[in-house]
């Protein structure tokens, strides 16, 4: 009884030095690459610092001596096609790994076809090796919307949601898992099944790029396989940006890597055409006519 | 009689932390672990009951110690045992196995005299446990059943 308050009046007295703790948990570095290598997104990378920080904080409480349960890490990533959410859920899984909170920091990428089975008693055991092989780090489920299908009640889907909230309850400091998909469904899904919503902590949206982010964003991917875009290509590419997002199957940041990849390949076909002697510089541009042959430019 | 079985058998029981640790250490070596029980610890029976599959393509203890447990609930008073088999070229073999759990009384073997041809004797070992019907050997479903 009287050990106790003792203890932690000692407590009391000492400090921690939160940038000190930053620099021993070497979480500056993931954070940093974020900021670096993802176009945009400031609100996702806004939410990322804050439970950066959150998590720090909570370090340091429990160095001295604070109480600090297993915080709840579970999130969910909602946003419209090709708006970088499994992209930021394996940066995700690298921060949360030199925090300490995950002990092996890989990321399980699945779908619904990998947890669901094909008939009765196929489920559990699937459900439950996809968790196996997740524990100690993150499991992403992509469109887990598709997880619960309202239609048809004998689906096993339900039982996947239900091994799945088990987990994420009882075995919270072995396994972090982020459900994303589609704003709209993803809303749907967790009004069917509220269990999920009170164990997610961290809800993050994801915002569209807008044509300036996708401009760079087509520069970066570019620059990535060592391409790059000559100023009218550039031009031409701000164009094609504008007029790909009034089309229907739209998808942001994907949209823009399957348009390089397109204007890689009428690359290759002019350099042929043009009599095959090219230069180093030659190999390297994409020139405007690469771009403004899509079928987008047609219309 | 204490049955001294695999790896770390002359040691005092692992605990479950400890359990994790070899774990760890098969999984980092790139071996699939698996579990399997038996209520037959003749030294000569390599043939075990399996829990489940050996598991794949694990990164972290945290999976094999849920089934160790599962296994440990639906098999009280038997003998269960994990195995890190490595599937590299060449080895393909179990390189490690210890026993996790055990029955809390083991009677231990007797020894069984046959007389062959001539004045020959054959020995054979031969586990009292396996005196009484399987899933009755050990503990108290053993003592029920000799009321």
């Amino acid at each position: 009884m009287i050990a106790e308050p003792a203890a932690a009046f000692d407590g009391a007295g000492e400090v921690v030095d939160l940038k000190t703790l930053q620099a021993e948990t070497d979480i500056a570095a993931p954070i940093a690459e974020l900021e670096r290598d993802l176009i945009g997104l400031a609100p996702v990378k806004q939410r990322i610092r804050e439970i950066a920080a959150f998590l720090l904080v909570a370090r340091a409480r429990e160095r001295l001596g604070l109480a600090s349960g297993a915080p709840t890490l579970h999130m969910s990533f909602t946003g419209n096609p090709g708006t970088g959410k499994t992209t930021v859920a394996l940066r995700m899984a690298s921060i949360l790994h030199r925090l300490g909170y995950v002990r092996k920091g890989h990321l399980v990428s699945v779908t619904r076809d990998d947890l669901v089975g094909q008939y009765i008693g196929h489920t559990a055991p699937k459900t439950k090796e996809v968790l196996k092989r997740a524990m100690g780090g993150v499991l992403f489920i992509d469109e887990a919307y598709y997880l619960h299908r309202p239609e048809n009640e004998k689906d096993y889907g339900q039982e996947a949601i239900e091994i799945l909230l088990q987990v994420m309850e009882n075995q919270r400091e072995d396994i972090v898992v982020i459900l994303a998909g589609y704003r709209e469904r993803m809303e749907s899904f967790f009004g069917s099944n509220p269990g999920f919503r009170s164990r997610i902590a961290h809800h993050i949206d994801f915002p569209d790029y807008d044509d300036g982010e996708l401009l760079a964003i087509a520069e970066t991917i570019a620059a990535e396989s060592e391409y790059k875009l000559s100023p009218a290509a550039r031009a031409a590419m701000a164009d094609y940006v504008a007029r790909r997002r009034q089309r229907p199957s739209f998808a942001n940041a994907r949209s823009i890597r399957n348009a390089i990849d397109r204007a890689r390949l009428r690359q290759a076909m002019r350099l042929f055409n043009e009599g095959g002697v090219v230069d180093r510089d030659g190999l390297m541009t994409i020139e405007a006519a690469d771009i403004t042959k899509s079928r987008i430019f047609a219309t | 009689m204490r049955i001294t079985q695999g790896a770390f058998s002359f040691l005092p029981d692992l605990d479950d932390k400890q359990i994790a640790a070899q774990v760890e250490y098969c999984l980092r070596q790139g071996w699939a672990v698996g579990v399997e029980f038996t209520d037959d610890p003749h030294p000569r029976n390599t043939y075990w009951e399996m829990w489940g599959m050996p598991m794949f393509d694990l990164h972290d203890a945290a999976g094999v110690m849920e089934e160790v447990k599962a296994c440990r609930k639906a098999n009280p008073e038997t003998y269960v045992r994990v195995n890190g088999f490595d599937s590299t070229r060449g080895w393909e073999a179990v390189r490690l196995s210890f026993l996790v759990q055990r029955p809390s009384a083991e009677p231990g073997f007797r020894l069984e005299r046959q007389e062959a041809e001539g004045r020959t004797i054959r020995y054979t070992l031969q586990a009292y446990g396996l005196d009484r019907p399987a899933g009755r050997r050990y503990g108290d479903q053993a003592l029920r059943s000799e009321r």
